[in-house]
């Protein structure tokens, strides 16, 4: 079986480079509105949600989950009414990709979203868009009420006996409501705070009902999937988890960007041939953002899909790059990572809760020249702690690139703690500082 | 409470069936008209959606995009996430106070700017990178801010 070749293969951002790609005439122009045609006129429920879990297709908002089988969970859920929820709450530090698609192609969500409605029986959808999105709220709600003037979205959608609509709904500066259960909480007009789970939205989601919910990418492979159909979707990308992805590359990195594709392409691969190289030299990489644990030169070869990343002890999550140099400070970087959990924990489970703001103490007494190297073995331990212990992902990846800034740089921490020294002079040990 | 808002706040609960979804729509309507949300809104808001006050004080105070004080007319939020801080975030934030003269979370004398360091903004390549208002400002150096703010006086 011959891969489809890399430079053909845009599923998600395929039609971004068009002029007024948001637009529903260009959307229409490039074929949109057909795999909802085809659906509704000639598919039954059970037949989409097949072709989405022959496909393999894993959500692409951070946690890989099958796409198709969760589908399947809402689809035989008794209770009613179901509900589509979409994830636009992108907040993992170094993912900017969900953006590019609510901006440039709003209507493959929005087809999306339809799809998915009618395979589990919603007549309903949320779209939960962060709200610092100001730009992108305003494209998709331009979008929606197109959809619905020409009979995309509404009432007997196509003249068939289907009927969905699609609500937005504006988040106000949590890192947390991107968490699943946050997220519902939050779209129920509460804290954003994480639900005990199970049971798990497909079951109890949105007002307590049925709900899938998925991230804006994995949403936006949903046209393709039915159109082309799970074989040709299973061409592209790795075995086990095939497609494509995007991957958004920051930090210390020529060229900085959002690139999709095919899902197993080597990270030295794209670092060289898309990021056009290294700025500096290369020190750590943290493949799927702050949440995931760094990855240092000698896993250049790995193949950015979720099991192989996994088996590196990292994770891939939302696909977010993120490039270190060699001039930073891994004590400092630590630390930083640190104070974004502590601020961003929601304060529901004290696992959490306590476990952030320690670690930010601790590594923050390390910079100033305070720490012990029993602070060490204590950040290692609490991270297994947090992680086993914390009612959801936030808590359970917080101390992911502490432990591993750890355990790979062991010799940085020494260095501060038993000299008090700084090689790279940015830790202020012991100097007045904040 | 001006009427004007009323009104439209009534009109927000309506759409939601009184229901307390309609919570964070109101909430941000009000940040934006009014700069902040006071206790006359908290209270009203609870009120009608038959909520302790305290519960709609606790969104206000969970939500940074809410405040419960006044802010100033443009609201810069720059980014202190990991991304823009690997290229040079940090000086961003420094020169910001340095040309505003006030500290994070601050306004200034004249109301005209409130400082906010936020988490990532989804700008990442175009690090580093802030929003004014609802504008997005990337690759910035300190020159690039200093001009930008000397722009908005
Ligand atoms: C702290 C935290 C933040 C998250 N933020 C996001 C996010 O911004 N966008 C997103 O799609 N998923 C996010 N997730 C993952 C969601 O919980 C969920 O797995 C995902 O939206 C499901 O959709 P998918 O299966 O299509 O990926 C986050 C998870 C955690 C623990
Ligand atoms: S880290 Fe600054 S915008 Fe993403």
């Amino acid at each position: 079986m011959n891969p489809v070749k890399f430079r053909e293969t845009k599923i998600v951002l395929k039609n971004i480079h068009r002029p007024h790609s948001r637009r529903l005439k260009t959307y229409l122009k490039a074929g949109g509105y057909q795999a909802l045609k085809k659906v509704l006129k000639g598919m039954n429920p059970q037949g989409v949600i097949k072709e989405v879990e022959r496909s393999r297709l894993v959500g692409r908002g951070g946690a890989a989950f099958p796409t198709g089988l969760k589908w399947e969970f809402a689809r035989e859920a008794k209770d009613i009414p179901k509900y589509v929820v979409c994830n636009a709450d992108e907040g993992e530090p170094g993912t900017f990709k969900d953006k590019q698609i609510l901006e440039k192609d709003p209507h493959l969500l929005l087809e999306g979203m339809a799809i998915c409605g009618y395979a589990i029986g919603a007549r309903q959808g949320n779209i939960y868009i962060r709200g610092e999105y100001f730009q992108a709220y305003r494209i998709l709600k331009e979008a929606v009420k197109e959809a619905e003037e020409k009979g995309f979205l509404g009432k007997n959608i196509l003249g068939e006996d289907f009927s969905f609509s699609i609500s937005l709904y504006r988040g106000a500066g949590a890192y947390v409501c991107g968490e699943e259960t946050a997220l519902l909480d939050s779209l129920e007009g509460k804290k954003g705070q994480s639900r005990v789970k199970p049971p798990f939205p497909a079951f109890e989601g949105f007002q307590n009902k049925p709900t899938v919910l998925n991230n804006v990418e994995t949403l936006a492979n949903i046209p393709d999937i039915i159109l082309k159909g799970a074989q040709w979707f299973l061409k592209i990308g790795s075995q086990k988890t095939p497609g494509t992805k995007i991957y958004c590359l920051s930090g210390d990195i020529q060229r900085p960007g959002y690139y999709e594709l095919p899902t197993g392409i080597k990270l030295k691969r794209l670092l060289i041939d898309y990021g056009k190289g290294v700025k500096g030299e290369l020190k750590a990489i943290l493949p799927g953002g702050v949440s995931s644990s760094f990855l240092t030169r000698k896993d250049l070869s790995v193949a950015l899909d979720w099991p192989s990343v996994a088996k590196r002890g990292s994770q891939l999550g939302s696909g977010a790059i993120i490039i270190l140099n060699d001039t930073h400070c891994m004590v400092d970087i630590a630390r930083r990572c640190a104070q974004f959990f502590a601020y961003e924990s929601c304060g529901k489970c004290s696992p959490c809760r306590e476990g952030t703001k320690r670690t930010r103490e601790l590594l923050t007494n390390i910079t100033l020249g305070r720490g012990e190297l029993s602070d060490l073995e204590l950040l290692c331990e609490l991270q297994e702690v947090m992680y086993d212990t914390s009612r959801c992902g936030l808590g359970q990846a917080a101390l992911n690139a502490v432990r591993s800034a750890i355990l790979k740089f062991r010799d940085e921490f020494e260095e501060h703690i038993r000299e008090r020294r700084c090689r790279f002079g940015i830790c202020p040990l012991g100097k007045e500082s904040s | 409470m001006k009427s004007r808002l009323k009104e439209r706040i009534e009109k927000i609960l309506t759409e939601y069936g009184g229901k307390r979804q309609a919570l964070l729509p109101a909430l941000h309507l009000v940040q934006e008209r009014e700069g902040h949300i006071s206790e006359e809104v908290i209270s009203y808001l609870a009120s009608r959606l038959s909520l302790p006050s305290v519960d709609v004080y606790g969104m206000v105070t969970f939500y940074s995009l809410f405040s419960l004080k006044k802010e100033g007319k443009n609201i810069i939020r720059v980014c202190v996430s990991l991304p823009c801080y690997l290229r040079g975030g940090n000086q961003i934030l420094e020169t910001l106070k340095e040309e505003l003269g006030i500290k994070e979370y601050e306004t200034t004398p004249d109301k005209r700017f409130t400082l906010e360091p936020v988490s990532c903004l989804g700008l990442c390549d175009q690090a580093p990178a802030m929003m004014i208002n609802d504008e997005v400002y990337g690759n910035l150096t300190k020159r690039k801010v200093k001009e930008i703010i000397r722009g908005f006086k």
